[in-house]
């Protein structure tokens, strides 16, 4: 019965997405990524590519599709970068992955959920970021500035909640 | 029923991809230091890819925000234009007058050098890049500029602003490269503190502030003391300037070594036109002789009056040497007039006599070649200003 009353609840509220809209939305995210910090310097505080794997991971609600999307959006950002291939994808592949199985238990549409789930995940997604840096990788003289973490949480949350009531009208109800 | 995979489906997806990507970690990373390693052929394939994905809109944005700063510029912006270039005309003229003589104590202090047999390497070509995006990693410090293999540049050339050292390209592309900045923790050059000559290795950090290891603690050393690149890196050529000491404290990672922080002299967070220097050159390039006519008969007469000065009390050949024989008491010469410098064995125009008085020189004048007077056995007096007697 249980299980009934979860597909039920899945099949009102999962949400799907035309698949040329959400390449193109990731396309923008990262060339924003690595276009605005040129522009604003203290950009770097604001993730884009991980506030859009958390919106089509909660949308979607499919821990499944949450995974390689956060895998292949993390890729995707550590292309540009000095970094080896994976250290992104790895997070943010853990991230999609939580956030999918964390939109089947709760209501992903309230405001306030949406900014709590942003500053969480983006919290995760450091601690994961620092624990590859620092004991897979062992990046040396790599510390943690777990103020400067809060405070990128913080704009991330900011920001995510607006972006997501902007990105739900592309959304194609099922 | 289900099976195992068919209920846990979703965690063991995880746990592949998971998997995959750390084995892809594990085959890029190289101790001990694997971020300064370059690529393997499949990955610098995918950072290829990226590149060509998101460089031109990056270049397309970057050219026309210059296009429409250009037009306010250009165009609307032209107040007090012509006092402003007035100004700078003539600022220009002294900087010239200035350069001719900075380029004659660089030819000497070249002389010298390659008497020591030391040689080093000056700028001689750059190329000039707008930066047009950046890695978009708040760990990873490197830019995009918008020229690449077919402009000239190559791996591992110095990247520079005219207020001081940059980075250097990394990863260069057929139009567009990457640049490493001296404050990514993977970065590193020779540098040398201006004041004490102490030698040092700038590294980045992940903090972005780029600091000197492998110091030992030295009171000599202040904040506010100027670092230029030593050269040792055969990457930056010597003497650009790298910035300022900022702070000085040990080092707890690496006792009994500082760790001293500089302060960078470019602005690495407001970058926006970079020179990439494409090429060095052991000797400096002769200023050419359209850029020096009064400055250059100005720098001629420096030159030989620092000849005539350094080589004061020598005798002339012809004249003979008085010999004190034992027990008699020397007998005081007294020279008559100023000193006198010997003929040189290969006069050239520096040496005396070879320009003329400073009384018949005339600035702007035309340059006018003064040949070398022959060597000469009879003795050549220098030049005495001519008195005028009272009527």
């Amino acid at each position: 019965m249980a299980r009934r009353g979860l597909s039920t609840r899945r099949a009102l509220e999962q949400h799907t997405f035309p698949p040329v809209v959400t390449a193109l939305i990731v396309l923008i995210a990262l060339f924003l990524g690595v276009y605005l910090p040129h522009l604003f310097p203290r950009y770097d505080f604001l993730d884009l590519p991980l506030i859009i794997v958390i919106f089509f991971s909660v949308s979607q609600r499919s821990p499944m599709a949450g995974t390689f999307l956060g895998m292949i959006v993390g890729l995707a950002q550590d292309l540009p970068t000095n970094q080896p291939i994976g250290i992104n994808g790895i997070a943010k592949s853990i991230v999609g992955y939580a956030a999918a199985s964390i939109g089947l238990q709760i209501d992903v549409d309230n405001p306030l959920n949406r900014t709590l789930l942003s500053f969480a995940f983006s919290l995760l997604q450091s601690a994961i970021l620092f624990g590859v840096r620092h004991w897979m990788l062992g990046m040396p003289g790599y510390r943690g500035l777990w103020l400067h973490e809060l405070i990128k949480a913080g704009v991330n949350a900011v920001v995510a909640t607006p972006l997501f009531l902007l990105l739900d009208r592309t959304r194609s109800d099922s | 029923m289900e099976s195992f995979f068919q209920r846990y489906r979703n965690g063991l997806v995880l746990i592949a991809v998971l998997l995959v990507q750390t084995i892809a970690l594990a085959t890029q990373v190289r101790r001990p230091d694997y971020a300064g390693r370059a690529d393997g052929h499949h990955i610098r394939l995918l950072r290829l890819w990226m590149n060509a994905i998101l460089s031109p809109p990056e270049k397309l944005l970057t050219n026309t925000g210059h296009g429409l700063r250009n037009a306010w510029h250009g165009y609307i912006d032209l107040r007090h234009t012509r006092q402003q270039n007035l100004e700078l005309k003539s600022e220009l003229a002294q900087l010239h007058l200035r350069e001719a003589a900075i380029a004659e104590d660089a030819r000497q202090d070249q002389r010298l050098r390659s008497l020591l047999e030391f040689r080093q390497q000056y700028v001689s070509k750059t190329v000039a890049a707008q930066v047009i995006g950046s890695s978009g990693s708040d760990l990873s410090r490197v830019l995009n500029i918008d020229k690449g293999s077919r402009d000239g540049l190559r791996p591992d050339m110095a990247v520079i602003t005219p207020d001081g050292i940059v980075g250097k390209t990394r990863n260069v592309f057929p139009t567009t490269s990457e640049v490493l900045l001296i404050n990514d923790s993977s970065a590193g050059a020779g540098v040398i503190l201006e004041n004490t000559r102490l030698r040092g290795i700038l590294r980045g950090s992940t903090n972005g502030v780029p600091q000197i290891v492998n110091l030992l603690p030295d009171n000599r050393i202040h904040p506010g003391d100027k670092v230029v690149t030593s050269g040792g890196d055969r990457i930056f050529p010597r003497g650009l300037a790298v910035g300022t000491v900022k702070t000085i404290a040990p080092d707890p990672d690496h006792q009994p070594y500082t760790a001293i922080t500089i302060k960078a002299a470019a602005d690495l967070e407001r970058l926006e036109e970079v020179l990439v220097i494409t090429e060095t050159a052991a000797d400096l390039k002769a200023i050419p002789a359209s850029e020096l006519t009064a400055e250059e008969a100005i720098a001629t007469k420096r030159a030989s009056e620092i000849v005539a000065e350094h080589l004061p009390g020598l005798h002339d050949p012809g004249e003979a040497v008085p010999v004190t024989k034992p027990g008699e008491k020397p007998v005081p010469v007294t020279p008559e007039g100023p000193a006198k410098a010997a003929p040189a064995l290969h006069p050239d125009r520096y040496s005396p006599g070879a320009a003329a008085p400073a009384a018949d020189l005339t600035p702007g004048a035309p340059h006018s070649t003064t040949s070398a007077p022959p060597p000469t056995s009879t003795p050549h007096h220098a030049a005495t200003p001519k008195k005028e007697t009272p009527e």
